[in-house]
């Protein structure tokens, strides 16, 4: 199938991608790395009037390190932060994750802010976000403001993001030299999106945990973030029982089934990689 | 919607020849490379991202064609598996281990893959198994069972073919 006609718009600067956002109201769609878009548009399952797109806007991709934070361009290829210096010393989570994200052909065009603002539930880098605490940069009418990762992605294919707002950047926190990530997921087919998946993260101080971060995907609606097994874990320590914390993170789960996986399934699941994740995100912090 | 559309223009190199195209904004890379410029090694399959058929160079990136949509190539340099040959017209490494290790039956697949493989053995040029066939898991072959594939690449890298079951 072809997609339905549109107007095409390639603005060169933020406040024109704004403007024309603004001006087409609910007609108009920002196009990133077009690898969700497009497919969804050739299905017609998405009709847009106007299309805008981000690939011409000036200093939109990047990545640089300043203040404890590293600040990733959302028009960042996926590819460039899987393959960049700083993002495997700093943010090594979301070096660990991007690798999941389809194929290398996906990720040559896909973008770091388009997966971020398309919030599926299965993707990877949502959870990143979220189990990280990033900070999101957006761009509207009124100008810039900064969203929590907490409270930005609202439902499946739904954010915090106005109509008429773009994600210009999104900024991680660096954590400390002793600490540990992985990414763990289940999924049918090498490049499939997963069925259920984890990030996590651990900071340790000798054999106490001081820092941890438990994130789900797959799970429900929006990734999720396992608070209460990431406060077992702390007080705990490293040598905690990691079975126990992960069934903890899995317990207050409600996946419902889908042509995928039963809801049952994914809640089992989510225990096991929880535990897998935790497991060498620890051995990782410990060498 | 029975607004009219305006056509786009752009210029694009394809395969070392510079093109002004003109359609409309909606029309898919993969389509103008097939019907406005006729270079129909590019192979269509799903449309819709999932098979790798229509994988061609996009300014040295290999990229599925029907994710993009020709109004946004302005500028750009694009590699079709009809460019992929050396100047003289003889077969590239890829395209030669591809026949020699019988990496293609009924050959739909085959410029998703040649063009995948001369990207990923460009970058990599020491590649184990496991990076090579991850390399291939975005391109769906029905015919080969992939080992010829496999096999392909492993020549290209100056390992020594076969020895894979
Ligand atoms: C075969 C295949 C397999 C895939 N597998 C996976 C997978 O395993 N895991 C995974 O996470 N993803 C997967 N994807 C999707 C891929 O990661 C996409 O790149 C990503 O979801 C969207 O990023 P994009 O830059 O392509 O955005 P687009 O497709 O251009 O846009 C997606 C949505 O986000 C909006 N948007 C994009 N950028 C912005 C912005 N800066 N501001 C505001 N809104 C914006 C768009 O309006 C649109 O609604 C797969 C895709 C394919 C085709
Ligand atoms: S036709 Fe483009 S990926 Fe299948
Ligand atoms: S050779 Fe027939 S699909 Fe691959």
């Amino acid at each position: 199938m072809k997609p339905s006609k549109f107007h095409y718009h390639a603005p060169a600067t933020i406040g024109d991608a704004v403007g024309l956002l603004g001006a087409h109201a609910d007609e108009a769609k920002v196009l990133a790395g077009g690898q969700s878009l497009v497919p969804m548009m050739s299905l017609r399952l998405a009709t847009f009037g106007h299309l805008v797109d981000l690939n011409k806007v000036d200093g939109l991709a990047g990545i640089e390190r300043s203040n404890g934070h590293v600040r990733i361009g959302a028009l960042t290829r996926q590819a460039t932060a899987e393959h960049d210096t700083t993002v495997a010393s700093d943010v090594p989570m979301m070096a660990k994750a991007l690798p999941h994200i389809g194929h290398f052909q996906i990720r040559n065009r896909g973008t770091v802010g388009g997966s971020i603002a398309h919030a599926d539930p299965a993707s990877e880098l949502p959870a990143v976000a979220l189990a990280l605490d990033a900070t999101l940069e957006a761009a509207g009418p009124g100008g810039e403001r900064q969203i929590a990762a907490a409270d930005f992605f609202e439902g499946t294919w739904q954010t915090a993001l106005a109509e008429d707002e773009i994600l210009t950047a999104v900024r991680f926190p660096v954590w400390g030299a002793a600490s540990g990530f992985a990414v763990e997921e289940v999924a049918r087919r090498h490049g499939d999106f997963a069925i259920c998946g984890a990030v996590c993260g651990v900071e340790l101080d000798g054999d106490a945990i001081v820092r941890a971060a438990i994130g789900l995907f797959g799970v429900g609606p929006t990734p999720v973030r396992s608070t209460l097994a990431e406060q077992a874990l702390i007080a705990g320590g490293a040598g905690s029982d990691l079975a126990d914390i992960a069934r903890q993170a899995a317990d207050p789960l409600d996946p419902s089934d889908d042509i995928h996986a039963s809801g049952a399934y994914r809640k089992q699941i989510a225990a096991v990689v929880v535990r897998r994740a935790l497991t060498k995100a620890i051995e990782e912090a410990r060498s | 919607m029975s607004e009219t559309i305006s056509n786009v223009t752009v210029t694009i190199t394809v395969n070392g020849r510079q093109r002004d195209v003109t359609c409309e904004p909606r029309k898919l890379l993969s389509d103008v490379i097939r019907e406005e410029l006729v270079l129909t090694g590019t192979h269509v399959g799903c449309e819709h991202g999932a098979c790798g058929a229509c994988t061609v160079l996009v300014d040295g990136a290999a990229v599925r064609s029907c994710l993009l949509f020709a109004a946004q190539m302005d500028g750009a340099e694009i590699t079709t598996v009809e460019g992929i040959a050396n100047p003289d017209g003889s077969l590239s490494d890829v395209q030669e281990a591809m026949r020699d290790n019988h990496g293609l039956q009924c050959g739909f697949c085959t410029p998703g893959f040649v063009i995948t493989l001369t990207a990923f053995l460009r970058d990599h040029t020491d590649p184990t198994d496991d990076e090579i066939r991850e390399a291939i898991s975005g391109n769906l072959c029905r015919c080969t069972g992939y080992h010829g594939i496999v096999n392909a690449a492993r020549q290209v890298c100056g390992r020594a073919n076969g020895g894979e079951s």
